[in-house]
């Protein structure tokens, strides 16, 4: 149990500065999630909190200690690694043995520790196997047991769900959670996968390029992203984003508009944009906060698009659309009878509209 | 399900009716495997089992260069057992084959460590270790008899130098020397194979491994002894099996330096079944002698085998 504070973090390897100035405060018991594309630093970042990677510049610290210079071993720490990392030549038992061997632990808590971990797993039965006698997610829980046996201050997760497939993977999500609610440990979690992120995480920090673009909780990125590419990355199927310029009319009202949109700004969205008029910006929308326009819409708030993709997924359906030069995607409800090359106008909804800085990319 | 097309097809039908005998028998898989094994089975027999049966035969006989000889039954064999040479050299090859393969074991898998990381130059290094694999033995021996000779040597020369010895080593005559020296240079020819081939090995080892268990709170050392060497083990043992038949049979590294001298001190298997056999010219007993070999390396094989086929099952 223990704060994981990290200040001014930075990694370099042969002249790639691959970690920028990260700072993150993780409270204890905390559940953590770093996401990104990859590349953008967050394993890098994990294993220096580990120890498997020198730190460049800046300090990490577990449970108010800095451990910038301890080996691995002395951080009080697990990992659980991407490819499992389970030692092929020892049975299950030995493979979650191993840590508390290492450590000198007596046989009886060994086997009190191991029997406890598999039973939280439900692995007893494959206590004797070997890991290539073991399926994927059985593997993958044996990792988990490797880990929580130790009773470390800090789980630290490297994408371990990525080798599993997409069933399974929301199985061993839930179980992770499960686990975290149960043991209370501060835990560290990379993922490449979003809804990973947001299903796991208490808080989840958004990296791209080495740096961090966003800290809060997963509505909170969804809500409120910080920048374009939070909005972007957060949220599936992905926000769609639209340049327009903002011009202000006769009565001073804001307008948005390209080749395809034209829509009139609610008054609390133009308040923000006044200083943008005459700008060319970046609207946001979401799929979500389209919808298929009645009569009783009002026209400055819709666009008219045309079908280019129908995916229906049952509880929605998924509209690839063309709007003047771009395309957006839009989830409507089932009973929209869309087809390929209809016709159609959007209604946008006026409380979800996000606009970011032409040149920052910024939330505006 | 192509068999079946063909079969319900009449073209096809009257078309294999039209082929050439020798095409039809291919078809069929039992002549076709038979066909396919033929080549490996004619090099195989020509020359590793016609060579061995011919010296099997000849080991019976008291064949001579230029007598055809008879049948003589096990009397060759029995005459080595009295043979103090035959004795001697038997005691060479052993303590030759063991100590060279522990150093070269030892060496071999400090240099594939070493070269297993991560260093400027790495590509580089790893072509370079294998020269004294790939320079021929007797080109690389002669380099070696050149250093161990008594006046011009370049070791003498050194360890003068140095301060180290006040007279000249004589290498190569001196009986205990120059079972050592062979053995220095055999040491020298094999660590390249050994390293590489334990790099290979080191290589297919997942190295998150490491980093799990340094995670787990191994210690470098541990790391090695419960994680990287038990996945290294089958590899190695068939790289020492190797080396063990290949230096229990040496010859031409022995035959350069040494000639099997002085006084047989450096006298092995195959150099004195050769100077029996080609040298003296009495091929039953240099057949005899070359086939007393046979029983050692066949229990060698055999052990190291059953070993491999359990580590691997673990």
């Amino acid at each position: 149990m223990a704060r994981v504070e990290i200040r001014n973090l930075n990694k370099t390897f042969d002249g790639v500065h691959a970690v920028k100035d990260v700072n993150l405060d993780i409270n204890d018991k905390e559940f953590v999630v770093l996401v990104g594309p990859s590349g953008c630093g967050k394993t890098t970042t994990l294993r220096m909190v580990a120890g498997l990677e020198t730190i460049s510049s800046g300090e990490v610290l577990i449970g108010d200690k800095v451990v910038n210079e301890l080996p691995p071993m002395d951080r009080d720490i697990a990992m659980v690694f991407q490819n499992y990392a389970l030692y092929p030549h020892m049975n299950v038992y030995d493979n979650m043995a191993f840590g508390l061997k290492m450590r000198r632990f007596g046989r009886a808590e060994i086997d009190a520790r191991v029997r406890a971990a598999a039973e939280i797993l439900g692995i007893q039965a494959q206590l004797q196997r070997k890991p290539r006698q073991l399926s994927g997610g059985q593997r993958q829980r044996v990792a988990l047991g490797r880990a929580i046996v130790r009773h470390p201050k800090v789980f630290l997760f490297d994408e371990p769900l990525s080798n599993l497939d997409a069933k399974l993977r929301v199985q061993m999500r839930v179980e992770i959670k499960k686990i975290h609610a149960r043991l209370g440990t501060t835990a560290i979690y990379v993922t490449h996968d979003q809804v990973e992120a947001m299903t796991l995480g208490d808080r989840v920090v958004v990296m791209k390029d080495g740096v961090v673009q966003q800290v809060g909780e997963p509505l909170e990125l969804y809500n409120a992203p910080a920048n374009r590419f939070v909005a972007g990355f957060i949220g599936s199927p992905a926000m769609n984003f639209a340049t327009v310029t903002i011009a202000a009319d006769a009565d001073g009202f804001l307008w948005a508009s390209n080749e395809g949109i034209h829509i009139k700004l609610p008054a609390e969205v133009a308040g923000r944009l006044r200083k943008h008029v005459g700008e060319s910006v970046t609207l946001g929308i979401r799929p979500e906060d389209l919808r298929a326009a009645t009569s009783s819409d009002a026209t400055d708030l819709v666009v008219d698009v045309m079908v280019e993709v129908v995916e229906k997924l049952g509880s929605e359906i998924l509209l690839d659309v063309k709007v003047g030069p771009s395309t957006m995607v839009a989830a409507v409800e089932p009973t929209v009878g869309a087809k390929v090359r209809d016709r159609l106008r959007l209604a946008l909804n006026p409380d979800r509209l996000y606009f970011f800085d032409g040149a920052s990319q910024a939330a505006i | 399900m192509a068999v079946s097309e063909v079969a319900t097809t009449s073209d096809t039908y009257t078309a294999s009716v039209r082929r050439w005998p020798i095409t039809r028998l291919l078809e069929d898989e039992r002549w076709l495997s038979f066909v396919l094994l033929l080549p490996t089975l004619v090099l195989l027999s020509l020359f590793i089992a016609y060579p061995f049966v011919k010296g099997v035969e000849l080991s019976v006989t008291d064949a001579k260069v230029g007598v055809p000889g008879n049948f003589v039954g096990m009397q060759n064999f029995a005459a080595l057992l009295n043979d103090s040479i035959f004795r001697i050299a038997v005691w060479n090859t052993i303590v030759y084959t063991a100590v060279t393969t522990v150093f070269k074991l030892a060496f071999g898998l400090w240099l594939a460590l070493l070269l297993n990381r991560n260093f400027k130059g790495k590509a580089f290094t790893r072509a370079f270790i294998l020269l004294p694999f790939i320079i021929p033995t007797v080109l690389s021996t002669f380099a070696w008899k050149w250093m161990f000779d008594p006046t011009f040597s370049v070791i003498n020369w050194t360890l003068f130098r140095l301060g180290l010895i006040t007279s000249r080593i004589n290498w190569l005559g001196d009986p205990n020397l120059a079972l050592i020296s062979v053995i220095i240079v055999n040491i020298w020819r094999g660590v390249p194979f050994y390293a590489i081939s334990l790099l290979a090995g080191l290589q297919t080892i997942n190295p998150e491994l490491q980093d799990a268990a340094a995670i787990d709170g191994a210690r470098p050392w541990q790391r090695f002894w419960y994680v990287t060497w038990p996945l290294l083990l089958p590899v190695t043992m068939v790289v020492v099996l190797f080396s063990v038949i290949q230096t229990f049979a040496d010859f031409q590294l022995v035959y350069v330096l040494t000639g099997g001298g002085p006084a047989n001190a450096t006298q092995l298997f195959a150099t004195y079944a050769y100077q029996i056999g080609v040298g003296t010219g009495l091929l039953s007993q240099g057949a005899a002698i070359s086939l007393a070999m046979f029983p050692v390396l066949l229990v060698v094989v055999i052990v190291q085998l059953l070993y491999i086929r359990r580590v691997e099952t673990l």
